[in-house]
């Protein structure tokens, strides 16, 4: 990989002074097992690496109104954290089915939500694809067994991080540390479709950091799943998932929020599903209706349309898991 | 992470240090004994991984100036900038490896892995994918496995790190290493350093584990020769003899 300067930030404000207005020229580092993959491949050859030690914001704090996960906490403390494990169970799923024991230890919450896409058009350097500032999108008519089958195009990429669904599930929140100082952004309005931005996949500048994950509590009577499918067993992207969070009134649906992973360039709400379990005690009949109305816009394209049904019995499954 | 099938596009500057020892490895035997006696030997003989590598390095002649600058001397550091920023030339880094504190001149791009096998000798663990995909490259960073090919060697400094070569307590190796050797755990012995460290994780914190245990303690280990059953009987049956002889316990 190309060499680089190098600076292990103090804190989150002197990473940020540290950080400039170009993608190429520096690079905030976490866990790293992202970024260096890309530098190993030439995809990205920043001309500085900014280190956030892996103490600098390492800690999950509960309040009555949320619990706070601070960037740089590992996978593997997410799934093991009494608090995590108690409070928010789907959390510490997602985090369970990702990844290898040593990515796990190595890869932050903060670095999950912000990896880049896995497609093999976009990891391979060959290829100029649209997310390297190309002109074509070489999925869409290419191979495409992994790609999007909703809100593609112009890239047909899938957002890979199995955090983000759920996390979107959850209704969480990032803070975002800049050289304006902090922003507080709703998952919801943090990812970015291709036909927004088609170089990235949420809306951080060159200089800034996500900081917290803010989970607010959730009500008496909530549950949280994250159901996932893959191709092997271990060490595998979704090809499909579902993150679901549920508030129950004797066994009806209160609040419900659902997030699909692995089938869009975004972690990807669900609101026609949310809208038909609302009110509602969940029967496999109603949780079929509600998975294939969150499914119903999408487009396959040459060799994915498996993730239609696969998709749709993942959700059913996921909700009919959230209501045992 | 398995989909991404392309890799190897190492160029010269990463991996001329290393390329005279790849050759080296794939031809000696590493088993666990030799890769501890190996790192004792002095300089009265030269050893077949010594004789492997000057021919390496010969055959990569063309290189070397590359090689050259990968190793600089600390004295060829540039002042840092800014305070706080150092690189991209060779700054001094402190490692704590297996109790011992070295300290190297490096590049900030260079890997944990990198270091310890171009620099120290350290050849156990393995540069096998070099992604953080096959495992071979484990070894444990203050208190957690982590794979050393995707660790920067700048980012781990002066904290204890523990390599295969620091399981061994003098002559007695590591109840898994023994097992390993007492099972017929290994074929080709690429994976072998990894899964030993993975297991030895394992068994450190949970001292009965199921066979499924032991199979989720290894999802991050690839074996290309498929001895995953010997692995995993060679992993209960260590559990066992620790629990057997609980002074065992490194």
């Amino acid at each position: 990989m190309k060499n680089f300067e190098y600076a292990s930030a103090r804190d989150t404000r002197q990473a940020v002074s540290f950080l400039g207005t170009d993608w190429n020229a520096a690079r905030i580092m976490g866990g790293g097992t992202d970024l260096l993959d890309e530098m190993k491949e030439r995809l990205v050859e920043p001309d500085r690496i900014v280190h956030l030690p892996m103490a600098a914001l390492d800690y999950i704090k509960s309040t009555p109104r949320a619990i706070v996960i601070g960037a740089t906490t590992t996978i593997a403390t997410l799934e093991t954290h009494p608090v995590i494990k108690q409070h928010l169970p789907g959390l510490a799923q997602a985090a369970t089915s990702l990844a290898t024991p040593q990515i796990r230890n190595m890869g932050t919450i903060g670095g999950n939500l912000c990896q880049r896409p896995r497609c093999w058009y976009y990891r391979n350097a060959e290829y100029p694809c649209l997310k390297k500032g190309g002109s074509t999108c070489y999925a869409k008519d290419g191979a495409n067994k992994y790609n999007a089958i909703l809100g593609g195009g112009p890239s047909y990429i899938v957002h890979p991080s199995d955090i983000a669904p759920m996390a979107l599930a959850l209704n969480a929140s990032v803070r975002i540390a800049g050289p304006k100082g902090e922003r507080l952004v709703p998952l919801d309005s943090f990812f970015t479709l291709p036909n927004k931005n088609i170089t990235r996949e949420n809306i951080l500048e060159p200089n800034e950091i996500v900081t917290e994950i803010i989970v607010p509590t959730l009500p008496v009577g909530s549950r949280s799943v994250y159901l996932k499918v893959k191709e092997r067993d271990t060490q595998d992207f979704a090809l499909a998932s579902a993150g679901v969070a549920v508030t129950l009134k004797n066994g009806v649906v209160q609040v419900a929020r659902i997030a699909l992973g692995g089938v869009a360039p975004i972690p990807w709400r669900a609101p026609e599903a949310e809208a038909i379990i609302k009110g509602h005690k969940l029967t496999p009949q109603l949780a079929q209706t509600a998975a294939e109305a969150a499914l119903k816009n999408a487009k396959p394209l040459n060799d994915n349309a498996y993730k239609v049904p696969l998709a749709i019995t993942t959700l059913r499954r996921a909700l009919l898991a959230a209501m045992a | 992470m398995s989909r991404n099938i392309e890799n190897d596009t190492d160029e010269a500057s990463d991996t001329v240090a290393s390329s005279g020892a790849t050759v080296t490895d794939s031809l000696s035997t590493p088993t666990m004994s030799d890769s501890n006696s190996e790192s004792k030997r002095s300089g009265t003989s030269l050893s077949r991984r010594d004789l492997l590598k000057i021919g390496g390095m010969a055959a990569t002649a063309g290189a070397v100036p590359a090689a050259g600058m990968l190793l600089a001397k600390s004295s060829d550091a540039a002042p840092a900038k800014t305070p706080g920023l150092v690189g991209p030339s060779a700054v001094p880094v402190t490692l704590l490896i297996n109790g011992k504190k070295e300290t190297l001149s490096l590049e900030p791009r260079v890997t944990l892995l990198d270091a310890l096998r171009n620099r120290l000798d350290l050849t156990g663990a393995k540069k096998v994918c070099d992604r953080g995909q096959c495992g071979a490259c484990t070894v444990n960073v203050n208190g957690k496995n982590v794979m050393s090919c995707m660790t920067l060697a700048i980012n781990v400094q002066n904290v204890p790190i523990q390599t295969i070569e620091g399981l061994a307590q003098g002559d007695h190796l590591h109840p898994v290493q023994e097992a390993f050797i007492a099972h017929d755990a290994l074929m080709c012995g690429f994976c072998t350093p990894g899964f030993i460290m993975s297991l030895k994780a394992l068994l450190d914190k949970n001292t009965h584990p199921t066979l499924d245990d032991v199979k989720e303690a290894c999802q991050g280990n690839i074996c290309r020769c498929g001895t995953y059953p010997r692995v995993f009987e060679a992993a209960l049956a260590a559990a066992q003899e620790m629990r057997n002889q609980p002074a065992k316990k490194a």
